[in-house]
């Protein structure tokens, strides 16, 4: 049994030297500028950036052994972040809803839904994403977005497909909207009854007590659920692929066409042309694993630090 | 005075009301959402199923009919692997968390461990098993040096391991210490009480939590890109590539054939119900308190 156990940590050790031995041909080669902008110009990344018509400089070209990291970081936190920022009002508020107001007839069947969501393998969300989101957003969304917030230059006409940046936000915001609110729920509850009475008895309307006896309570706690979604979508691979566009630039539009790190595995891994790019896609993958392991480290010991006491769950 | 004070209350008043109708809107924008999607899923799906979906394999590009099959059976024959790998070793490692090591620090950062390799990313699981089995060739490890279903069932099975570690280590929590302390009072020694009465109390629970893991390890894709790879035709030997029902899945979705976009949507709907079933189940005997008679 113990050696079961112990057999968890080999794994994180076994994975850590793979993908530092994968990828030691790129590190020597590239060292840190595989992740800046290495030898492009400043210059041509900003104009590429600022201006849809521009030439994008060449990132990422296999065929020439030139390699750099940067459309793919770039891709991977701008459709983390706009997930976030659509996942996190919604999962609190939703959190609120089922531990403080929800009838109790209701609470089963709405945690039951939101639990098989997070369970729905994320190829399924991609296929429904293809076919149903990617359309949507193609005829009404970002033509109503370029209408009216055009003028911003985060949104332009460049893309007429539907796919980018901001179509993979939305399917990610999906994705992780149950993560998110499920562990803020626990955390929510695990807030002592006491409180929330301590502070209806002084008076308080419902809404006064939440605030103050179970969000700000629980606030860290929240932190740390909203720092595990982010990590889901750090690495969230398929659904991406699927509608993230895959070119390897970096565009100032959410509509254009990008890429995120575990996009470019997806595609290029099994087929990749030469020892340098296969180290270099296996560097990426040692980044993600890197900061993946970091962003969930943090977010447990968050969580933990709420919940301590209440019998920890499985996520 | 007076009157500000009841401009006050009114606008507490007014604050609560907009509180809850944000609450309410919240989870109305994000369940409807949802449940439209599953029905769609569903709906779609439903229509796409027939008998040739289960009997044959895909047809050539372009051409009608055909079914996945082939799909239906790599994927059971990389589960199989997969819980071969997963599910021993995950509860072995959900007995000593809960039973010989509960409360030491060691527990602590396995339990640790295991929850952030859960957060870890498919993709960079599949990388690792490609660079340890698919990658280098030699004789120490089997099937090594080629796309394999091996290797796509390695990992899958790695990935397994944290999930049936830590619901192993709950449904165990879940027996109540009268239970232990009876066994114990009979003399029976820790490990036989461990072995016999709690596991076999929590097993029920804990068979669900595997059904659970295997159901989720069911649906992945990124890991078996490169390791399984996929295959048209059929194939059940470990030694080579095989098909997997989400990797066509999501080769289908992006092909120009609606016929393969059918054949998508019915793989979807077949991973759907497996999930179904699963999170149902767990629900089912979690809900039950799995231990019926001991408490």
């Amino acid at each position: 049994m113990l050696l079961c156990a112990l057999s968890i940590f080999g794994i994180v050790a076994l994975i850590a030297t793979e993908l530092v031995m994968g990828s030691q041909l790129t590190w020597h080669q590239f060292g840190m500028s595989f992740f800046s902008w290495g030898e492009t110009p400043l210059i041509d990344i900003l104009k590429a950036f600022s201006d849809p018509t521009a030439t994008q400089p060449n990132y990422w070209d296999p065929v020439n052994g030139h390699f750099s990291a940067l459309p793919f970081v770039y891709g991977t936190l701008v459709s983390s972040i706009l997930a976030l920022l659509m996942a996190v009002p919604l999962a609190i508020g939703l959190a609120v809803f089922l531990t403080e107001m929800c009838p109790g007839v209701l609470r089963g069947p709405l945690a039951f839904v939101t639990e098989l969501l997070a369970a729905i393998p994320s190829v399924i969300y991609g296929l429904w994403a293809v076919f149903v989101l990617v359309p949507l957003m193609r005829e009404y969304v970002n033509p109503l977005l370029i209408k009216t917030l055009g003028w911003t230059g985060f949104f332009n006409d460049a893309n007429p497909t539907g796919l980018g940046f901001l179509s993979a936000g939305v399917i990610l915001a999906i994705m992780i909207l149950p993560i998110i609110s499920s562990l803020t729920r626990e955390v929510m509850s695990a807030v002592p009854h006491s409180q929330r009475e301590a502070v209806l008895a002084l008076g308080a309307t419902r809404w006064e007590m939440i605030r103050m006896g179970v969000l700000r309570n629980a606030r860290i706690g929240i932190v740390g659920a909203v720092i595990l979604g982010l990590g889901r979508a750090l690495g969230e691979t398929m659904a991406v692929t699927m509608v993230v566009g895959n070119t390897a630039e970096i565009h100032r539009s959410l509509l254009a066409n990008g890429a995120s790190m575990a996009s470019v595995i997806a595609n290029e891994y099994g087929e990749a042309s030469s020892e340098l790019h296969f180290s270099a896609l296996t560097e990426i993958g040692l980044a993600l694993f890197i900061v993946t392991i970091i962003v969930n480290a943090l977010a447990r010991l968050l969580v933990w630090a709420v919940t301590r006491g209440a019998p920890a769950r499985a996520t | 005075m007076a009157k500000g004070n009841k401009i006050r209350e009114r606008m507490r008043a007014v604050t609560d009301h907009v509180a809850t109708g944000l609450a309410v809107l919240s989870t109305f924008l994000v369940v409807a959402p949802l449940v439209a999607i599953f029905v769609y899923l569903v709906y779609k799906g439903a229509s796409s199923l027939n008998l040739a979906f289960f009997t044959e394999i895909p047809k050539p590009e372009g051409e009608s009919g055909g079914g996945m099959a082939n799909g239906i059976l790599g994927s059971g024959v990389l589960l199989g692997v997969a819980s071969c790998i997963g599910i021993p070793i995950g509860i072995g490692g959900g007995i000593f968390l809960a039973e010989f090591g509960r409360g030491t620090k060691l527990a602590n950062a396995i339990r640790f461990t295991a929850d952030v390799l859960n957060g870890v990313p498919s993709i960079v699981m599949g990388v690792a098993a490609y660079a340890l089995i698919v990658k280098p060739q030699n004789h120490i490890i089997p099937f090594s040096g080629h796309f394999s279903a091996f290797s796509g069932g390695v990992a899958l099975g790695i990935m397994m391991i944290p999930t049936v570690c830590r619901t192993t280590e709950e449904m165990l929590l879940m027996v109540p210490h009268a239970v232990r302390e009876a066994a114990l009072a009979l003399g029976v020694p820790n490990w036989r009480s461990v072995l016999s009465i709690t596991v076999k109390t929590a097993s029920p629970g804990i068979i669900t939590g595997c059904m659970l893991a295997f159901a989720r390890v069911a649906g992945e894709t990124a890991p078996l890109i490169f390791t399984a790879l996929g295959n048209q035709f059929w194939s059940a030997s470990l030694d080579r590539p095989i098909a997997a029902l989400p990797l066509q899945i999501y080769v289908y979705a992006l092909s120009p054939y609606d016929d393969l976009h059918r054949l998508a949507w019915g793989g979807a709907l077949v991973l759907i119900v497996l999930i179904v079933l699963a999170v149902s189940l767990v629900r089912f005997v979690a809900g039950r308190g799995v231990l019926k008679g001991a408490s």
